[in-house]
Parts: C-alpha cells; sequence; structure tokens
C-alpha cells in the first residue's frame, strides 16, 4: 500500500505557491479556498494513513524515500520520509488543529491588508512542520526545524510596519539559531560516531553497542537539548517566545502554541534511544523542564496583556513536556503534548476572539464583564481554562497527571521534581482562572464606550466549539491506552500496579493534584472573583517581588547587557577600529608605499596613470618571454 | 555536437573577445554597446552549457581538451580543458556575464563602448584562468583578469569625484600585482628546472622529488600568498571593503571569491599537497577566524556595501576552510560553496545595486519600511538573504553543512564548532539589514520616494537566479557529481602513480576518504 507520504507535505506547499505568487490579484474567496483546501487535503491524507495505521495492514515505521538529496564523500543523506505511531500523533495534532486554525483566520483576518499574504505564510509552516514529523533523518528533520522558523519570523513580523513585530520576528529567528547551532554539532558528532544521520541506522548503531553509556551519547544529547530549548523555548533559550505575540493572534495558537514550539519535546522523543543511555541528559532535560515550568508560571501571574500570560503559560506547560521526558516517560510527554495543542489552541483562539470582540484591545485590566456579550467565547475559553488547570475529567488533568506521577517514581531527583510541578500546577490553576475572570466576570474597564464589544462569526466560533469539545474528551483514553499505542516507538509505559505504592500511591497523588488545583482556582476567585483590591494589596505588601516579576526577571536586559552588547563593542572598537583600522589599513598603506616607491621609478619614463600600465604590461610580458627564452637556454 | 568538443572551449575564449572587438567598431549610439555585449555573453553561456551537458564524469582526466605548442621557445603551449572542479566555474562564469550586463544596463551612461569592451575581456580572462592547463597561459589569464578590474573600478565608480574610485582601484591593483611577481618568479624558475609549464608534467615532477624541500616551500608559499589574496583570506582583505563600496555592480559581483579559490585548489593543493599541507592549520584558523571576524563586522557596519563585503569574507572563509581540511566532503562543499558565493553575491549585488540606483545612498541609516513601497525587492531581497544565511533547501546550506561537518569529523571539532557560530552570527547581520531597510515606519527617503518597485529586467534576473539558489540546494547532486569526479579524477590520474605512493601527498588522502566513503 502507498501512502504517498511525500504529498502531505507538498499539499500545503502548493497553497503556499498558488496564494504566494497569485494571490495579491486573486479575490478573497478564492484565496480562502485556496488556503483551507490544501491542508483539508493533507489531512485527508494523514487520515487515510491513520485508518491503515489503525486497521493493522501496516508494518510500521513505514518508509518512502523520494530519492537522494545529498551524496559527497562518505556522506549520503536521502528525501525520505517514515511513519509510525509517534508521527502519526504529530501529524493528526498539525493537520487536524492547523486546519481548524486555518477557519478561524479566515474570519479573523477577514478585514487585514496582506489576507493573501498570510495565508501563504500559514501554508508554508504547514509544509515544513510536516517535513519536520515525517523525516526520517535528522537533516531533513533540521529541514522543517530550520523552515518553521522561517515562517514563524514571517508571521511575527506580519504587521512589519510596527517596530516592535520586526524587532521580534529577528529576536524569534536569532535565537533559533543559537539553538540550531547546537542541533548542528549534535548532527555533527552523530556522523562522526555513527558516520549517519539516518534515525533507523543509528537506532541499529546503537544496538550493535549496547555497550556505549555517556561519553559521546551525552555530548550528543546535550548538544541537541541546546537545539530543543531554542524551538520549545526553554530556560535559557525562551525570550523570543514572549515577543512572538507580536504576530496575529491564529499565528500564536498554531504556531506558538500548539505545533512549532513542541517540535523540541518531539526531537527528544523521537530520539530518545540516545538519551536513555546518558541519565545525565536526562536529568538535565528534567531540570531544565520543571525550572523552566515555574519560572514561566510566577511571571505568568502579574502579566496583563492576555496573550502575555498565554505565552509564558505556553513556556511552563512545555517545560512539564521537559519534565516529562527527562524522567524516561516519553508518552506522558507526547500525551501532554497532544491535550496541550487542543486546550492551548483553544485558549489562544478563545483570547483572539475576546481581541477581535473588543477592537483590539489586549489588556485584561480593561476588559471584565464579557460573559453576557460574548456567551459562546466564554463558554469555549471556561473549557480550555479548566482543561489547563487540570480539573477532570478534561484532557489536561490526565496528561499533567501521568507527567507528575512518573516523576514521582523516577528517584530522589523526579521526587524534588514532583513539587515542583506540583507548586507550577497551583500558580497554573490561579493565573488562569485571574485570566478568566479578569476578562469576562465583573463590570467592563474599558475607557472605549463607543465599541461594544460583540460575538465573533461562526467560521471563528466553530473550530472553537470543536476544540473545546476536544479539551474536554482529549484525555479520556488515559496514558494507559496512549501508551501502549505508543509504546512500538517510545517504550512501554510501566503499570501503576507493579510500580512500588502501587494503585493507592496514584490515587493519593491524583488527589493531591486534582486539591492543588481547585486550590489555584479558589485563590484566583477570592482575589479577582468580584471587584477587590486586594490584588493591589498584595502587591504593595511585597513591592520587591511584585516588580521582580513584572519586570520578568529582567532576563531581556541582562541577555542584552551581557552578550548583546559586549558583542557590538567588540565587533565595532576592537575588531573595527583596531583590527580594520589599524592592523588592515597599516598593511595596506605599506604595500602602497612600497608601491609608491617603484612608481616613483617608473614615473621617470612614464606618465603613471592606468592605461599607461597596461602598456607597461604589454612590454612587460615581451620582456619576460625574453627572459624565458633565455632561461631555457641556459637550461639545456 | 560531439564534434564540438575539441574546440568547444576555444569557442568561449573568443566569443566575448570578437564581440568586444565588434562593440569597438560599431558607433557609441544608445545601448547599442550594452545590447552587443548581451548578445555576446548570452551567446558565451550557452556554449559553456555544452560542457556539463557533454562531460562524462566516469572518465579520468581533463576532458575537451586542445593543446597545440603556441610558442616554441621557451615552450609555451595553448593547452586548455576541464575536470570536474573547473567545469562549473566555468559554467557560473558564463551565467554571471549577461546578468553583469543586465545589471549595468542604466547605471553605465557615458563611455558605454570602452565599458562594455574591457567587460567582455575581463569574461575571457576569467574563463580562460579556469580552463589553461599550461602555467604560463594560466599567468597570463591571470593578468588579464586583473587589468580590465582596475581600470573599470577607476574609471566607472560610484565616487569619481571624490576621487575614492581610482584610490579603490589603486588599492586593488597594489593588493593584486604585487603579489603575483613573486607568483611569476616562481612559475619561471619551475620551467628553468622543468623546461615545462604544462600542469600534468610539473605535478609530476614535484611529486617525485626533483627539488629540494626548502625550494618547494618558497615556491608554494609565492602560489599561496598571490592567490589568498585575491580570495581574500582574512589579512590579505583590505582592498576588498573599498572595492566593494566603489566598483561598478557588474565587476563587484566577480572580483572576489571564485579565481582566487580555484586556483588554491588547482595550483597550490594540487601541485605541492605536502606544503599546502603543512600551511593546513594556519589556514583552517584564518578560515574559521575570518568567518567570525566577517560576520562580527557586517553586524556593525552602517554602509551596506560594507555589510555585504564583510558578510562576503565570512562566506568565502567557508571556501578555505573546505580546501584546507583536505577532506574529500570538504572539497566538494568547497567548491559548492564557491558557486553559491558567485550567485548569491551576484544576487545582492544586483538588490543593493537597485537601491542604490533609486535613492543614491549606500548610508542603511537612510532607509526605512520599504517593504510597503516594493514588495517585490522586498520579497527578493529576503530569499536571497535566507539562501546566504544558510537556510536548508537553499544552496547555501548544502555547501556549509559539507564543510562544516567534514571539518568537525575529519579535521578539528574545535575550529569546527566555533566556525558553526557563524551561522547565528550570519543570521543576526542580515535580518538586522532587512529589517533596517524594509521594516518598521517609512524613513524621510522612502515617504518621499515615488514608489517603483523591481522593474521587468530586475525581476527577471533576481528571480532566475533564486530558482538556481533553491535548484542547488534541492538537487545539489547535479553539480556534486561532476564537482566530486574532479576531486577523485586527480586521485586516480594516471601519470600521478608515482605521487600514490607517497604518504604524505594530498590526493592519497582523498582517495583512501573515496574507498571509505564506498562502504
Amino acid at each position: 500500500m502507498n501512502l504517498y507520504l511525500f504529498l502531505i507535505p507538498l499539499l500545503p506547499f502548493a497553497g503556499f505557491l498558488v496564494n504566494g505568487l497569485l494571490g495579491k490579484r486573486l479575490p478573497k474567496a478564492v484565496v480562502s479556498t485556496v488556503a483551507l483546501a490544501f491542508p483539508l487535503a493533507a489531512f485527508g491524507l494523514v487520515a487515510r494513513a491513520a485508518q491503515a495505521v489503525f486497521s493493522g495492514s501496516l508494518d510500521l515505521p513505514y518508509v518512502e524515500t523520494v530519492g537522494s538529496w545529498i551524496n559527497a564523500g562518505p556522506l549520503h543523506i536521502d528525501f525520505s520520509f517514515a511513519l509510525d505511531q509517534l508521527t502519526l500523533v504529530m501529524l493528526l495534532i498539525i493537520t487536524g488543529v492547523g486546519f481548524l486554525i486555518h477557519l478561524y483566520s479566515v474570519g479573523y483576518m477577514a478585514h487585514e491588508e496582506g489576507y493573501w499574504r498570510y495565508f501563504s505564510y500559514l501554508n508554508l509552516f504547514l509544509f515544513f512542520m510536516l517535513i519536520l514529523v515525517l523525516a526520517e533523518n535528522y537533516l531533513l528533520m533540521f529541514v522543517g526545524w530550520e523552515g518553521v522558523g522561517l515562517a514563524s519570523y514571517l508571521l511575527i513580523g506580519f504587521y512589519y510596519q510596527k517596530k516592535s513585530a520586526g524587532d521580534a520576528g529577528k529576536k524569534a529567528f536569532v535565537v533559533n539559531r543559537i539553538g540550531d547551532f547546537g542541533f548542528l554539532l549534535g548532527m555533527f558528532l552523530l556522523l562522526a560516531q555513527f558516520g549517519t544521520l539516518s534515525f533507523s541506522k543509528i537506532g541499529v548503531g546503537l544496538a550493535e553497542t549496547p555497550g556505549l553509556q555517556g561519553g559521546i551519547l551525552t555530548a550528543i544529547a546535550l548538544c541537541l537539548v541546546v537545539g530543543a530549548c531554542g524551538k520549545s523555548a526553554q530556560i535559557p533559550l525562551y525570550v523570543w517566545l514572549p515577543d512572538a505575540m507580536e504576530g496575529p493572534t491564529p499565528v500564536s495558537a498554531l504556531i506558538h502554541a500548539a505545533t512549532m514550539v513542541t517540535a523540541g519535546v518531539y526531537m527528544i522523543a523521537r530520539t530518545h534511544g540516545i538519551f536513555d543511555r546518558s541519565p545525565f541528559a536526562l536529568a538535565v532535560v528534567a531540570i531544565i523542564g520543571a525550572g523552566t515550568a515555574l519560572f514561566a508560571a510566577t511571571i505568568a501571574l502579574v502579566q496583563t496583556d492576555i496573550k502575555r500570560v498565554l505565552a509564558y503559560s505556553t513556556i511552563s506547560q512545555l517545560g512539564y513536556m521537559f519534565l516529562g521526558c527527562g524522567v524516561g516517560a516519553y508518552s506522558a510527554a507526547v500525551f501532554h503534548l497532544m491535550t496541550h495543542a487542543f486546550f492551548k489552541a483553544l485558549l489562544f483562539l478563545a483570547a483572539g476572539s475576546v481581541i477581535h470582540g473588543l477592537g483590539g484591545e489586549q489588556n485584561l485590566l480593561k476588559m471584565g464583564g464579557l460573559r453576557k456579550k460574548m456567551p459562546v467565547t466564554f463558554w469555549t475559553m471556561a473549557m480550555g481554562v479548566v482543561a489547563i488547570a487540570g480539573i477532570p475529567p478534561w484532557a489536561g488533568f490526565f496528561s499533567k497527571d501521568a507527567i507528575l506521577y512518573e516523576a514521582f517514581q523516577h528517584g530522589v531527583l523526579g521526587r524534588g521534581l514532583y513539587f515542583v510541578g506540583l507548586l507550577t500546577a497551583l500558580l497554573t490553576s490561579f493565573y488562569m482562572f485571574r485570566l478568566f475572570y479578569l476578562a469576562f466576570f465583573g463590570e467592563s474597564r474599558s475607557d472605549d464606550h463607543h465599541h461594544h464589544a460583540h460575538e465573533s462569526p461562526w467560521s471563528m466560533l466553530t473550530p472553537l466549539v470543536i476544540l473545546a469539545i476536544l479539551s474536554l474528551i482529549g484525555g479520556v483514553m488515559g496514558i494507559e491506552h496512549f501508551g501502549s499505542f505508543l509504546s512500538p516507538v517510545l517504550g512501554p509505559v510501566a503499570d501503576s500496579a507493579s510500580l512500588p505504592g502501587g494503585k493507592n500511591l496514584e490515587w493519593t497523588l491524583m488527589i493531591v493534584a486534582v486539591g492543588i488545583a481547585v486550590l489555584g482556582w479558589l485563590t484566583a476567585r477570592l482575589y479577582y472573583g468580584r471587584k477587590s483590591e486586594r490584588p493591589g494589596q498584595v502587591a504593595a505588601a511585597v513591592p520587591g517581588a511584585y516588580n521582580l516579576l513584572v519586570n520578568k526577571y529582567w532576563i531581556d536586559e541582562l541577555y542584552g547587557g551581557l552578550i548583546v552588547k559586549p558583542l557590538m563593542l567588540i565587533s565595532q572598537f576592537i575588531l573595527g577600529w583596531i583590527g580594520e583600522g589599524i592592523i588592515i589599513r597599516g598593511s595596506a598603506w605599506l604595500l602602497a608605499g612600497v608601491a609608491t616607491l617603484l612608481g616613483e621609478l617608473l614615473r621617470r619614463w612614464q606618465s603613471g596613470n592606468l592605461r599607461s600600465y597596461s602598456a607597461w604590461l604589454a612590454a612587460g610580458a615581451a620582456a619576460l618571454l625574453i627572459f624565458a627564452k633565455y632561461l631555457t637556454w641556459m637550461v639545456r | 555536437m560531439d564534434s564540438m568538443n575539441g574546440i568547444i572551449l576555444s569557442l568561449i575564449l573568443i566569443a566575448p573577445l570578437v564581440g568586444a572587438a565588434v562593440i569597438l567598431l560599431l558607433p557609441e549610439k544608445g545601448k547599442l554597446p550594452a545590447i552587443v555585449a548581451l548578445i555576446t555573453s548570452l551567446f558565451t553561456f550557452l556554449c559553456t552549457l555544452h560542457l556539463p551537458a557533454h562531460f562524462n564524469s566516469g572518465a579520468a582526466g581533463f576532458q575537451f581538451v586542445q593543446e597545440f605548442t603556441w610558442i616554441a621557445s621557451p615552450d609555451i603551449h595553448y593547452h586548455v580543458g576541464v575536470d570536474g572542479l573547473s567545469l562549473w566555474l566555468v559554467v557560473l562564469t558564463g551565467l554571471l556575464a549577461p546578468i553583469g550586463v543586465l545589471a549595468s544596463w542604466n547605471s553605465i551612461k557615458e563611455r558605454t563602448k570602452v565599458y562594455y569592451a574591457l567587460f567582455l575581456v575581463q569574461q575571457t580572462a576569467m574563463l580562460g584562468v579556469f580552463v589553461s592547463l599550461d602555467l604560463m597561459l594560466y599567468y597570463g589569464f591571470w593578468e588579464l583578469s586583473l587589468v580590465p578590474m582596475a581600470i573599470l573600478i577607476a574609471m566607472y565608480g560610484r565616487n569619481l569625484t571624490e576621487n575614492s574610485s581610482p584610490k579603490a582601484a589603486l588599492r586593488f591593483f597594489i593588493y593584486t600585482f604585487v603579489p603575483s611577481a613573486p607568483l611569476l618568479v616562481a612559475i619561471l624558475w619551475l620551467y628553468a628546472k622543468t623546461g615545462s609549464f604544462d600542469f600534468a608534467t610539473l605535478q609530476v615532477a614535484i611529486g617525485t622529488h626533483a627539488f629540494s624541500t626548502a625550494a618547494l616551500c618558497w615556491l608554494a608559499f609565492a602560489f599561496l600568498v598571490a592567490f589568498a589574496v585575491k580570495v581574500p583570506v582574512l589579512g590579505l582583505h583590505g582592498w576588498l571593503p573599498d572595492v566593494f563600496s566603489e566598483a561598478p555592480v557588474a565587476m563587484a559581483m566577480v572580483v572576489a571569491g571564485k579565481l582566487g579559490l580555484y586556483s588554491l585548489i588547482r595550483f597550490h593543493v594540487g601541485l605541492f599537497p605536502v606544503q599546502a599541507r603543512q600551511a593546513a592549520p594556519w589556514m583552517i584558523a584564518l578560515a574559521a577566524i575570518g568567518i567570525l571576524y566577517g560576520a562580527c563586522l557586517a553586524l556593525v557596519q552602517k554602509d551596506f556595501w560594507r555589510v555585504l563585503a564583510y558578510g562576503t569574507i565570512a562566506s568565502l572563509s567557508f571556501c578555505t576552510l573546505g580546501i584546507y581540511g583536505f577532506t574529500l566532503a570538504g572539497f566538494d562543499g568547497a567548491v559548492l560553496q564557491t558557486i553559491n558565493e558567485g550567485v548569491i553575491g551576484a544576487a545582492l549585488f544586483v538588490l543593493l545595486g537597485a537601491l542604490y540606483e533609486r535613492f543614491g545612498t549606500s548610508t542603511i541609516a537612510n532607509y526605512g519600511g520599504l517593504a510597503k513601497k516594493t514588495p517585490a525587492l522586498a520579497n527578493l531581497f529576503v530569499i536571497t538573504g535566507l539562501a546566504l544565511v544558510g537556510l536548508p533547501l537553499f544552496n547555501g546550506f548544502v555547501g556549509e553543512f559539507l564543510v562544516l561537518s567534514s571539518t568537525f569529523t575529519g579535521v578539528s571539532k574545535g575550529w569546527a564548532a566555533a566556525a558553526t557560530i557563524g551561522v547565528i552570527l550570519s543570521a543576526a547581520y542580515l535580518l538586522s539589514l532587512v529589517q533596517k531597510i524594509f521594516y518598521g515606519p517609512e524613513s524621510q527617503a522612502v515617504i518621499a520616494y515615488p514608489g517603483k518597485d523591481l522593474g521587468f529586467r530586475e525581476q527577471l534576473v533576481l528571480w532566475y537566479l533564486a530558482l538556481i539558489m533553491l535548484g542547488i540546494g534541492i538537487c545539489p547532486n547535479i553539480l556534486l557529481n561532476g564537482i566530486e569526479s574532479g576531486v577523485q579524477q586527480s586521485a586516480g590520474y594516471p601519470t600521478l602513480s608515482e605521487q600514490m605512493k607517497s604518504n604524505a601527498s594530498s590526493f592519497v588522502v582523498i582517495a583512501q576518504e573515496v574507498r571509505k566513503g564506498g562502504k
């Protein structure tokens, strides 16, 4: 059976070409049709592949090689695509959620200039994202990896006349390039160790050397983690994601929440064979994950821009996924990746609906009382909020619980990080309900009384409703079923009954987690449920801590002062003035001095302009020939 | 068409000269010289395409060879031929000539006869460098390529009134001419010892230890310096920023890179493998530092020609790094990257030239928010820029990846890692440039601008180049097969059997890697 895997990315690419080249001249309806039809067709192909997988009629992994890409010396790289259970999950998320967000965009972007440009970029993003998850080797994965970065750059800078948008796009690309630097070094190390970049061949290489532990594998894993931290916005490379909110809101939903930023998690899960042999690298991943989860959640507590709260929340949730990977719970991490794609896309799109309804207002302090005016948005957002807060039976509860449970079982480090995760869960529940109460409850705090909040059109609400349903039911299959489906790729999931503590421990942890989530909710209700001075009082009581959070720990300023500024100063003064100004220029003068001296001698015979130099050249050549002839004669 | 094989290279060399003669004979009326130059260069380009169409990458030795004695004493032959190494460089030179003519179309308004005639002579000289297999013939073309360049910069530069163009021309002339003198002495010395200027003969003579080690060191050094200046390698690049700022676009796009890099591979590494290996650690260090140095300086320039100049130093350093790593994939990557740099650099010169033509300034601060008025220009600039920073599926990525990965796995992890930092810096300076020129609020100059986007002529050239960048990026094997045969055939070259026995020879190493690669 031929699945035509290569068509899955190529279809959105065709959409990109059509809209990118002709979109300006096409009517809006045609642009929308093209932009929606191609991703939908890709989704159709994915559904067909899924049917083949679920019916069991397909041997996995299923590999398709389209042709050879690079053949040079010992290096042979193919355009080859592979389908296995992990890729299938990713494909379904990307094309499914991706299509819904395309649909939403039709309404959201309807009045924007550059409508065609927006959709061509969005299709281009899908192309690269699909390549990323379908690739059978690291280099092809890197094509998608850098490509989604490009699409992200273009879409963050969509409103390019705003300086902040252009700056944010540039920052995202450059910070991601720092991650890519690590990814490249990881690939070089893999080439040095295994002589290939193919996933399956590296798997064979690993199987042939069971004694190979740590050492070079730790180096490879850590390099790859640098790449993953860039793409998945983890400490220390998370700084680009909050700024990326300059892009249109559906872009934040698709690229900066549901799909692209999960690429780092996907990459670690995909190459877990290497990580499994390096406990040190895994510990690093777990610590980065838990640290980022808590760190970002604290910043989210005090943000007033609705999209920035969600951005820090995304960073924090990605931290959970890293924590999952770091404790070897790859299935749980991917499970959370999936449920997060549902509820975070929902939250962003609902936030977009609010922003749309308020004519571009993003400040939570100027919202309020939207419950009645935007009922569908209100109810769907409620689904997203309870899902992320971890309240059963919504999706987020199951996946977050799976990660925390496995962390708890993972030695001393894991147990410590479990408590970090638990604290994060408390904060998460608090800041999400804070957002919810500020936006939808109480009285309207808007200055703009002429612009009446209105509910969004159905092209926007339909995706919200579908995602709300997915946020509700997306987790009920449970980690057992999900994990056993992925087990051929990610290894078996430990059965809780066989672990120390058994089922009782699992239930205990579950109840603790739910209790924590409810505690966060109640606290938020207490502070933000109705008009109250309490938040302001708390902030005034601890001004130091409040300032630290509002200023996001001054990390951007720190990077600017420690890295960017010094680099510019060194380039400008040490390289520019000393290197170029003194050394290079000096040697040029020296040369010129020698030449002028020679020129002075020549000037006695000639005028010294360039055209007569050519005459001299001819004369010189003749002289040389005679000289050479003389030499020949001498040699004989 | 096979019957053409024997004379095709001569045809390629003579065609531009004939065109130059025709231009000089015709009156200087309107666009006439430009039209003749365009027809000539297109014809030459078509002829160069004959080469890859009929090239046999399985065969050993040079192909399309033509040889006859030119001057009996001294023994100078007219001996031309190409192998995988030079094949695509000849095509690249052919490709860039019509683009150079189109880029000069409006910007050169006076003394067009002299301009286009010299342009075509320069064309012959560059092609001659790539196909000459007789060292004296090669040297003739090498020198010939410098003279029209210097004259064109001096006569047609951007800032003739301030006298900085003639100054840049003089600096270029001095920088390249002075090291050419020791090169000539070295070639003549070799002739005095062997009685031959023939490349293959000399290769064997040197390989069979006909000379003292000290002598070879000096010879190799003379060759190295002459070529390294022309690349330019870090430290010898003093002429480049000025030339980029002053030279007419069509000249600037061919002045750096390919001639020097090709000569390094063919005549430094090819003739003096032992000495080249001794120089390799220095060259690798210079290359890796050059990548960072160029990119850092590009980051802080206020003039866009200078951004391009320092960016070019960085990209060319990748080629040097590949050459002196002495790995097969590295050589492949270096030659491929030389071609990439030619294509991408040409596109960037056309783009920046278009900006300069419209606004009359190269100061970046005068620009801002241009994307709204000239979307095509902005899009093509971004596309070309992405190729420059090595985005995968563009040509730049393949070359950089081959060079960096082979350096890392086969030469030095430290230098390779340092050079890889270049991928971060190149993105930083390129995106900053895009940001300052095209994004953000509109500057005074841009508000005053009536808003003419790229014309048909410019779009044609730029889309064409963009397609080539993508084509090479997606199917690099089309080029790599030929290039690799050039490196491999040197290993299997029959007259080199003696040299194969010498352990230190670069080709032995390459040959070994070829065998390893087959597994």
